[in-house]
């Protein structure tokens, strides 16, 4: 049962990051317009890197 | 945007009014809106951005294709109509967005918020359910005291920040002497807590943390859907602004100086531009010209106008420039009386209580009393204050209304998710439900069935030599008749007829000279005709002293013919009112196939003629779009306005259609039903699963692992049940 003492700290670990991580799509707006998103992919004018603003 | 939305409906009425205050800010860059009804795909997507990104003012566009709309960064001289324009020659249809309105940080930060507590709440209970899960296959002792120990240091912060939103709402209907749903929530949650730390204090064998945590969830996500159906519909139909801009042009010393609608005074003298509204009641003292009635009174016909005639707030300049002199601004236009008329009407709305409400109304007293009930029957049967307290928060975790906050929101997002697919805004929350009960629909006749624009009726009639006169001599103006004539002879091929001298006398028509012979096309009686018929007619002199009438007629709006079949089909009464003239009312009604139709209405027997047939005990629904029928809009059981309808009668409708064809009313109307049907069903199907629950828990047969179970099959055949309504778009 010793095993549970890092375990279940690495289970809520990793689980955190999960969250940190939608916490963090959810502040860049990566939920503003799902069905585009799923749309763009299927054209053909793509870019190679982030748009300098 | 509120993060994660597809697509959306309802608003509250209150947060739809007085747009015409909004006097827009001077932005650096001018970032534009545009809505775009008609995008479905990539292509689209491809095409609107390449179309804008051409045009030299355009610094950025970028689609929404879930809210169907482009923004636009563009130099700060850029118009939204500018830019509609380049919509619409790419073959879009398009319809400016009021960019003030863009700040909807307000309806962000709301959404967001919630999405951010349903995410904690969504982690925390997804681990404390791995940690339950062991205890419920039997680990015993110190193991399950640890466990326990570890949820409750797991629960407590998570849900002190994501409950936040219950305790809130309950304490602010405790402190006003009410009960809502957030009152057995709050005290679940919180009886939840107390007797798990107690239980795990001593060691016991139940603790409720998981339970605690997957409600929250539940319910979060049903306000959050909630949230986000009604932002989405509150920013789109606010930001559907009208296509002017409340501002006048106030002449001083001979100069037209650009003010806001608010400060002008009596006696001020406006010019008033062909194709601008007239802001203020007045007369004319400068000028002659045509003025379009339509949106006030619904007359399809033009009425010419000149120095010394009244003009009032509302009417449509079309042809020469006017210069008026103000007799009455701001409140005491007759714009605004009408407005005034929605006002009184929209309090009779607000007497419907949606089917959520009367729920929760049957619902959180129940509630308390059955727990109430458990408490002290088991304290005067076993004494034990510990058994007790555990078996009331046993009842109240398991009726708590996972399933009935989930039923109503999730139906909405599914049925009003599926109406925007088909161009359809729902504005107000309960509309879907109302809209389930109309029996009977009231239509306006012009700009809602006919599209307010006229084409020409006997082009057939003209001979070569007439067809290309008549083409030439309309090229000069922008009436609209002189515009159905050039889109026919478009149409037909026609070739313009070589043209000398094209003058437009504003408010009669055009001449000029063909071949040294003098032609003329304009109003029959300045031609010096009189005509009989009371249609919408123009003469054409070709100066052979031979005088043709060119005749129109209103052009019914696509779908509207399908759409009164479809609706006659469904059992319902269609009935047809206008304040147009008894004629091209009788005509339309016959055209449409409806039976029943008044003509000559003023705005108030509109209003009353809605009112009776309420009074009668039917549910009516109102389809209108100008604003002699913002008051009946407002007094209908539920109403629909087209997105090209004026502010006002966008402002009092439920439901804004956003595209040319009326068809998508009738679906809106099947989906209302099915809507409704589905919410019924997840009432019963929740009922259900207390109905079994509740004697467990009661008799404290309930273990955390069957409030768990319940919990979470009760909330997910809710939204199962709720997605069968959204279908292929």
């Amino acid at each position: 049962m010793n095993v549970l003492t890092y375990l279940i700290p690495v289970s809520l670990l990793l689980g955190g990051l999960g969250l940190v991580g939608f916490l963090y799509t959810l502040r860049s707006r990566q939920y503003d317009d799902p069905e585009g998103d799923a749309r763009r992919i299927l054209s053909d004018e793509w870019d190679d890197k982030p748009r300098s603003d | 945007m509120t993060a994660l939305s597809t697509n959306g409906p309802a608003a509250c009425p209150g947060c739809l009014a007085a747009p015409a205050d909004r006097v827009d800010v001077p932005l650096p860059d001018a970032q534009l809106a545009l809505s775009l009804p008609t995008i479905h795909c990539q292509a689209c997507i491809a095409t609107v951005e390449k179309a804008l990104m051409a045009h030299p003012q355009v610094r950025a566009a970028r689609v929404n294709l879930t809210r169907k709309r482009v923004m636009i960064d563009a130099d700060p001289d850029a118009t939204a109509q500018g830019m509609a324009k380049v919509m619409m020659d790419a073959g879009f249809e398009a319809h400016e967005l009021d960019p003030a309105a863009l700040n909807q940080t307000q309806t962000d930060a709301a959404g967001r918020d919630l999405l951010m507590r349903l995410a904690v709440a969504g982690f925390a209970a997804m681990n404390v359910m791995l940690l339950s899960v062991a205890v419920w296959s039997g680990a015993t002792d110190a193991t399950r005291d640890m466990f326990h120990w570890i949820s409750a240091a797991i629960t407590l912060p998570a849900l002190a920040f994501s409950a936040q939103p219950f305790f809130r709402n309950a304490w602010s209907a405790l402190r006003a002497k009410r009960l809502n749903m957030d009152v057995p929530i709050t005290l679940a949650i919180v009886l939840a807590v107390a007797t798990s730390l107690w239980e795990t204090g001593l060691s016991g064998k139940h603790a409720y943390f998981d339970a605690a945590l997957a409600l929250t969830f539940f319910l979060l996500a049903g306000r959050w859907l909630d949230a986000r159906a009604r932002s989405a519909a509150r920013s789109a139909a606010e930001e559907l602004t009208a296509l002017e801009v409340p501002r006048a042009l106030r002449l001083s010393g001979g100069e037209a100086q650009e003010i806001s609608i608010s400060a002008l005074r009596v006696g001020d003298q406006v010019l008033v531009r062909p194709g601008a509204r007239a802001p203020i009641d007045g007369r004319i003292v400068e000028g002659a010209s045509e003025v379009d009635r339509s949106a006030l009174t619904g007359e399809t016909m033009p009425v010419f106008r000149q120095t010394g005639d009244a003009m009032s707030a509302g009417e449509v300049n079309l042809t020469g420039p006017l210069t008026m002199e103000a007799t009455a601004v701001g409140t005491d236009t007759s714009l605004h009386q009408l407005a005034a008329l929605v006002a009184v009407a929209e309090s009779g709305r607000s007497r419907y209580t949606s089917l959520a409400d009367r729920a929760a109304k049957l619902y959180a007293p129940g509630v308390h009393i059955l727990s109430a009930l458990a408490f002290l029957g088991w304290l005067i049967w076993s004494g034990d204050m510990r058994v007790s307290l555990n078996i009331a928060a046993a009842v109240l975790i398991i009726t708590c209304p996972c399933a009935l906050g989930l039923a109503v929101p999730a139906v909405t997002t599914a049925a009003s998710g599926r109406l925007f697919g088909k161009g359809l805004l729902i504005k107000n929350a309960t509309a879907l439900e109302r809209l389930a009960q109309v029996d009977t629909v009231v239509f306006d006749k012009t700009g809602t069935v006919t599209l307010g624009t006229p084409k020409v009726t006997n082009w057939d009639t003209l001979n070569e030599n007439e067809k290309s006169v008549a083409f030439a001599l309309a090229h000069g103006s922008a009436h609209p008749l002189a515009q159905a004539i050039v889109a026919k002879a478009e149409e037909t091929g026609v070739v313009p007829a070589p043209l000398d001298g094209l003058r437009e006398r504003p408010g009669f028509g055009t001449t000029g000279t063909v071949s040294e012979a003098l032609v003329k096309l304009g109003r029959p009686e300045w031609i010096g005709l009189e005509t009989g018929s009371k249609g919408l007619c123009s003469a054409l002199d070709c100066g052979g002293g031979d005088i043709k009438i060119i005749t129109f007629e209103d052009r019914i709006r696509p779908g509207a013919e399908t759409l009164v079949s479809d609706l006659r089909r469904q059992g319902l009464d269609v009935i047809l009112l206008s304040g147009d003239r008894e004629m091209p009312v009788a005509h339309t009604a016959s055209q449409l196939g409806i039976g029943t139709h008044v003509s000559d209405m003023l705005p108030a027997d509109k209003v009353g003629y809605v009112e009776a047939l309420l009074n009668d005990g039917r549910h009516v629904l109102m389809v209108g779009d100008g604003l002699n029928d913002t008051g009946a809009l407002a007094a209908a059981h539920v109403s629909i306005s087209p997105a090209q309808a004026l502010d006002a009668a966008r402002a009092a409708s439920d439901i804004v259609l956003l595209g040319h064809d009326l068809g998508p009313v009738a679906d809106a109307l099947t989906t209302a039903r099915l809507a409704t049907k589905r919410i019924s069903e997840n009432f019963r199907i929740a009922t259900i699963y207390n109905i079994v629950a509740v004697p467990l828990a009661v008799a404290g047969m309930a273990t955390p692992l069957i409030a768990a179970l319940a919990m979470s099959t009760s909330s997910l055949t809710v939204s199962l049940n709720a997605l069968r309504i959204g279908g292929r778009k």
